[in-house]
């Protein structure tokens, strides 16, 4: 109850029927809600009004001569046919209009990629990071490209009046301008099973610069290079078949002591230094290795060089052949670490 | 509209040429309108169903017009026009008999009509059993509905179709490509469906062996059909060859409805030939012959667009 | 009939349809429309019965933010969760399938039809009696999967073929193919049963109404309830059958893997939807054309006067019935749909609205100079107009497609569908259950419990759904089983609302339940009525008409006058010469 009224006193439940308006299509959305909703107001008024009035007017009493009346009358039937026709055309015309703004992205829009899966979403950047928060800049055009992993979900920012369906199999695409800083919700629309009450999130809008600021942490890029290499050794798939405790997992061979040991492949020998490293892992399979499939997928856009070489730095560290200087590892890469 | 009551009784007492006849319902006058209540009911019914069969086509429709090439390729490597063709004149001539057995019943030729009766249900007979033929040819090359078909994509044992190719940086062995890969999604244009490559649910997992290029034949060798074919499904496009599996869909569930009210007409017209062997039938009553009749139409009619669509593609 | 003949049905041997012949075989194997009406009255009142109760349990468990009946534990929370899909999929299914779509059709429609039409039964009687069997089993598959899955999420009772169904009434794909709970099969089967009972039954309807309407009953002679139930019955023709394959498709998809709406096997999801909604937009008018032909017979009946404007109301029920088949792209807004087909299906949802308002008004036009009697069938028809004001008009936001994006999905669209189906649909069930009540049992119901009980329950229906339209504009999703803790309020008092109603719905049942046990001896004509049910004895005979009825204007209220000594109406005696010329247009003067 408290939370309730905090939310009522400081403005951010926003009026009676809607919640604070987001962006500049929220505006336009709640003009024509309201534009509508007056419309009812006077129609529920009349039907009310007549119907207390007539009841009252011509209620039974004992004695009472019912009057004259008309059992149709053509001009008015065609009145009240008439006119509500061409005010729903009016409305269906604003509604039109407000749809195609919210439907049709501007083409130099800010894209974030989002993928629903039960009973969470994910966000991927342009710049190839992935996140479960989605932040977006102020007064900047986003537009979301929406896919499913397994079954349809929903992807509604209340504030912001936008919403889709997250289909699998297919790409759906909404777009938003935020005009104010803050936190707001994302809910998930569409029934999608156990958790779907729990398939929420948040949209924080930040100022540009904060936006690029907290992106640029984003995939570890905070990390030094051990630790960076270890993160994308989980995120980027390598978890999969390398193994970095020494386990043999049958699919590839494991990180664990790899570095400065000799390798047998089918076309010689070759010694696992930075270089092959290198070569092995930005062009998978070109040294296949007996007693492993060559599976490995391609991993050009998956990682940049400072990837390649952050990988590298935590592949050396967790191999008994280094022994470096310092605690701290470094790659062949330099970088600014943030 | 006429405010004064008329003198017209709801319904008379009186008693036509079909007094005390023991086919006349009590809440009907006379036996006229019984028979046109019937027929008008039973046109009702067949208007469900064609509705009903008209989801089908709508969905064979939406398929066939988004994925062309892929209902041509199937439908020519799988589908026997022979057979088709002999169906649909089984079909009709049954159609033929049937209609020529309830004209029988309506002149009082018992006879007649029960040697219609008794073709009729030869012919559906004759239907079932080339549909069998064509089914079990189906189940032999492995073309089956859903999960028994060799190019379903939920089936383990699978053709190995390889998965959609990636962009030309490829080696000539296709591997799949990781879930969480950010690369460029092909963007199929006709049908603003895009094929995710990001699905793992591929024939195909990390401890399968991989499928490698055909093997090279000797160039004077002549193809086999079975080649032939699977090479006509190699020249189909990536997101096509996936989508192999919708026409057998559409195939088994138009054609299995159909059977499926085929037998069900056989059991009626053998209930009509049993109580036509019973007497039941004049030309005064002969309305279930009637009735069965049309729904035989019916079945007749589907088949007979079932056909084109399904057989005949080009 | 004469007054003697009136009179003498205070003998206490009277032969009628309910008394003429006994046990349970003459009940099981009837063929007569009547008791075949009361026979679907049974089970479709326990229908409403069990889904009323899960939304009463629903709306408990929606008092706090996080299902507080049960312990709060990791274990428990997913219990408690699965619980809750499974009670609002058991609600909306059990309530659209089995209670609304029959309820006014199957049982007054089946009693009433051919009686309008001085008929001694409908068209098809066996077809009839197999329509109800249909149905019941149905039901009963229904029934069990579904409470099976609600006694295994609650209680841990494992029900043989107990599997539950958790997708929600729509059975959206791919969830209800490939993650959905295993009793999806079986309860979509039952599904599809229940659908054949509603399209033999429209069958049923229609060719009754082509051919056995008497001589002198020209189509625009009828009752406006017959118009109202034609115009169903073509729906329930139509699109239920579409619905059988989509169904049967959604069976093959789960069972067989043919692909054709999962995507990973080359299939479109949406594709279900348009399927499904091709069906379901059709059966919402399925569900209200009967209330609103209820409505029409209810106010001119009770108010003494000639319907105003019988060929608007006659023919927008048709058109009604039309224009449903073209709009079901509006339930897929925002699902992917192109941006034109959104917009042609938004014009066309529009048209849609223009024969509710047209009969609204013509209704308030037969309120006009009448002589209101505040039965409690009129109290329940006054608010059924009030509250289909207000679900039709909340439409048109919903139709409106830049308004739309925002509330779908959310409890707004809850709240609209909700004044439509019961604040619309159930008070004109209840609104004919009234009215037609004497003529079926032959007995008369308390009015003042009435009365109260239609008051009441338009206050707890205002207070349970009007504020989910507020929570819905602010963001609620629906379908949710827990929420944010900003929303408790309204759900509280959407709670106690739905506690208002359900007092309200016991009185409604007690009410009816006093007067078959205790209630006074009906006359013939309790309310004055001028269709063709009237001019028999209450309860009807088995063959309803002892001598013919003769054919009238089904509105000529005029015809009757008040009998104080029987409390009922009886023929005019001193009929006024028929009337010719502009006077022809206008009701005739009277006392009463």
């Amino acid at each position: 109850m408290n939370a309730m009224l905090n939310n009522l006193a400081s403005g951010a439940w926003g009026g009676f029927w809607m919640p604070p308006e987001g962006s500049a299509m929220a505006g336009e959305v709640d003009w024509l809600f309201f534009f509508i909703y007056w419309i009812c107001v006077f129609f529920f008024l009349l039907v009310l009004v007549l119907l207390v009035a007539f009841a009252w007017k011509y209620r039974y009493r004992e004695g009472q001569p019912m009057l004259d009346a008309p059992k149709h009358n053509t001009a008015l039937e065609l009145t009240w046919t008439f006119i509500p026709t061409l005010i729903v055309i009016v409305i269906f015309f604003y509604g039109f209009k407000g749809y195609m703004h919210l439907a049709v992205p501007p083409p130099d829009a800010y894209e974030v990629d989002v993928t629903a899966r039960m009973w969470s979403y994910s966000f991927r950047y342009p710049n190839g990071e992935q996140s479960n928060e989605l932040h977006i800049p102020v007064n900047t055009p986003v537009v979301f490209v929406l896919t499913s992993d397994d079954v349809i979900h929903g992807f509604y920012l209340p504030l912001f009046r936008v919403k889709k369906d997250i289909v699998p199999g297919r790409y759906n695409k909404i777009w938003v301008q935020a005009t104010s800083l803050g936190t707001s919700d994302i809910f998930c629309t569409q029934y999608c099973g156990q958790d779907h009450s729990s398939m929420r999130n948040h949209v924080v809008v930040e100022s540009r610069a904060d936006f690029v600021e907290w992106l640029g942490k984003l995939g570890g890029g905070g990390l030094p290079p051990v630790q960076r290499g270890k993160y994308l050794w989980e995120t980027r798939g390598c978890q999969q078949c390398h193994s970095t405790d020494g386990a043999a997992t049958g699919k590839a061979p494991t990180w664990k002591d790899l570095f400065m040991s000799p390798v047998q492949t089918m076309d010689g020998m070759h010694m696992a230094d930075e270089d092959y490293l290198h070569e092995v892992i930005t062009h998978p399979n070109i040294h296949p290795i007996a007693g492993f499939q060559p599976i490995m997928p391609p991993t050009e856009g998956l990682l940049n060089e400072k990837d390649v070489g952050d990988i590298i730095a935590y592949i050396k560290s967790i191999s008994k052949n280094y022994h470096p200087a310092l605690p701290a590892a470094t790659g062949p890469t330099t970088g600014p670490s943030k | 509209m006429s405010t004064a009551s008329t003198e017209v009784s709801a319904h008379s007492h009186a008693h036509g040429p079909g007094h005390h006849d023991p086919h006349l319902a009590h809440h009907f006058d006379t036996p006229e309108q019984q028979f046109t209540s019937a027929k008008l009911g039973m046109w009702i019914f067949l208007g469900t169903e064609i509705l009903m069969f008209g989801g089908l086509f709508c969905a064979y429709s939406i398929y066939r017009h988004n994925h062309p090439l892929v209902f041509k390729f199937a439908a020519e490597a799988y589908l026997s026009t022979k057979w088709g063709a002999i169906n649909t004149v089984i079909l009709i001539t049954s159609s033929l008999t049937m209609a020529w057995g309830v004209r029988a019943a309506q002149l009082n030729q018992k006879k007649l009509l029960i040697s219609c009766l008794v073709m009729t249900l030869m012919g559906a007979a004759g239907f079932l059993g080339v549909k069998t033929i064509e089914y079990s040819a189906k189940w032999d090359e492995h073309v089956w509905v859903g999960s028994w078909n060799k190019y379903n994509g939920d089936n383990d044992a699978s053709y190995a179709t390889p998965p959609p190719a990636q962009p030309t940086t490829q080696p000539a062995i296709q591997i799949p490509v990781p879930a969480y890969s950010p690369t460029a999604i092909a963007d199929d244009a006709n049908t603003g469906l895009d094929v995710s490559q990001i699905k793992p649910r591929y024939a195909y997992s990390f401890n399968q062996s991989i499928q490698l290029a055909p093997p090279k034949r000797a160039s004077d060798a002549k193809p086999t059909d079975e080649e032939q074919r699977d090479e006509r499904y190699r020249q189909l496009s990536a997101s096509d060859q996936w989508r192999v599996n919708t026409f057998f869909s559409c195939y088994f569930l138009m054609t299995g409805l159909h059977g499926i009210h085929v037998i069900v007409g056989m059991g009626l017209i053998s209930w009509i030939l049993m109580r036509t062997l019973r007497n039941d039938f004049s030309s005064e009553y002969f309305t279930p012959v009637d009735l069965v009749g049309l729904y035989w139409h019916l079945v007749d009619l589907i088949w007979i667009f079932l056909f084109p669509l399904l057989y005949l593609i080009h | 009939m004469s007054i003697a003949e009136y009179q003498s049905q205070k003998k206490p041997k009277v032969d009628n349809y309910l008394t003429h012949n006994r046990g349970f075989l003459s009940w099981a194997l009837t063929l007569d429309h009547k008791r075949i009406g009361l026979l679907y009255m049974m089970f479709v009142l326990s229908a409403f019965l069990l889904g009323g109760t899960f939304a009463v349990l629903l709306r408990t468990s929606l008092l706090t933010p996080n299902h507080w009946m049960f312990p709060s534990d990791p274990a428990h929370d997913t219990q408690a969760k699965l619980f809750y899909n499974n009670m609002f999929s058991l609600h909306g299914a059990v309530m659209v399938f089995m209670f609304i779509i029959p309820a006014i059709p199957a049982i007054l429609g089946n009693f009433m039809l051919p009686m309008m039409l001085g008929a001694k039964d409908v068209a098809f009687p066996r077809l009839n009696l197999m329509s109800f069997y249909i149905y019941c089993l149905g039901a009963i598959l229904f029934t069990w999967i579904l409470m099976g899955g609600i006694l295994r999420t609650a209680f841990n009772i494992h029900l043989p073929f107990g599997f539950g169904l958790d997708t929600g009434w729509t059975f959206y794909t791919p969830f209800s193919t490939s993650k959905a709970e295993d009793g999806m099969v079986a309860g979509v089967l039952g599904a599809f049963i229940l659908g054949f009972s509603s399209i033999l039954t429209g069958v049923n309807f229609i060719a009754s109404i082509h051919t056995l309407r008497p001589r002198g009953m020209t189509w625009f002679r009828m009752p406006l309830f017959l118009w109202a139930l034609y115009a169903t019955s073509i729906i329930q023709v139509l699109a239920t059958p579409v619905l059988a394959i989509t169904l049967l498709l959604l069976i093959a998809e789960r069972l067989l893997h043919v692909g054709i709406f999962d995507s990973s096997l080359g299939g479109d999801p949406v594709l279900f939807q348009h399927f499904f909604w091709f069906y379901s937009h059709p059966a919402v008018y399925i569900m209200i054309l009967p209330g609103m032909g209820v409505i029409s017979e209810v106010i001119s009946v009770h108010s003494r006067k000639h319907i105003f404007g019988y060929n608007f109301i006659a023919l927008s029920s048709v058109a009604l019935a039309l224009l449903g088949f073209l709009v079901w792209g509006h339930h897929l807004f925002v699902a992917g749909q192109s941006n034109l087909v959104d917009s042609i299906f938004s014009l066309l949802t529009f048209s849609v609205a223009i024969p509710s308002a047209v009969k609204v008004f013509n209704w308030l036009g037969t309120l006009y100079r009448g002589s209101i009697r505040f039965t409690p069938a009129m109290l329940f028809a006054m608010g059924f107009i009030l509250l289909f004001t207000i679900g039709g008009l909340t439409g048109l936001f919903l139709g409106a497609l830049a308004t739309d994006v925002p509330l779908h999905d959310t409890y707004f669209v809850i709240a609209h569908f909700h004044y439509v189906m019961v604040g619309s649909m159930v008070f004109a069930f209840l609104a004919g259950m009234y009215h037609w009540f004497p003529k079926m049992f032959g007995k008369m119901c308390n009015p003042a419990w009435g009365r109260f009980a239609a008051i009441l329950l338009f206050i707890g229906f205002n207070t349970t759904f009007f504020p989910q339209f507020v929570m819905g504009a602010h963001g609620s999703p629906r379908r949710w089983a827990t929420y944010p803790v900003e929303f408790q309020p309204y759900h509280v008092i959407s709670t106690i609302g739905s506690y208002i109603m359900a007092i309200s719905l016991i009185t409604v049942a007690l009410n009816w339940l006093a007067g078959l046990l205790w209630g006074k001896k009906a006359p013939a004509n309790p309310w004055g009525g001028n269709s063709l049910e009237w001019h028999c004895p209450s309860p009807p005979p088995y063959d309803n008409f002892p001598t013919p009825p003769v054919v009238d204007d089904p509105y000529n209220l005029a015809a009757w006058e008040y009998d104080a000594s029987i409390e009922g109406w009886v023929p005019r005696k001193s009929q006024p010469a028929a009337a010719t010329g502009p006077a022809a247009n206008r009701t005739r003067p009277v006392t009463h």
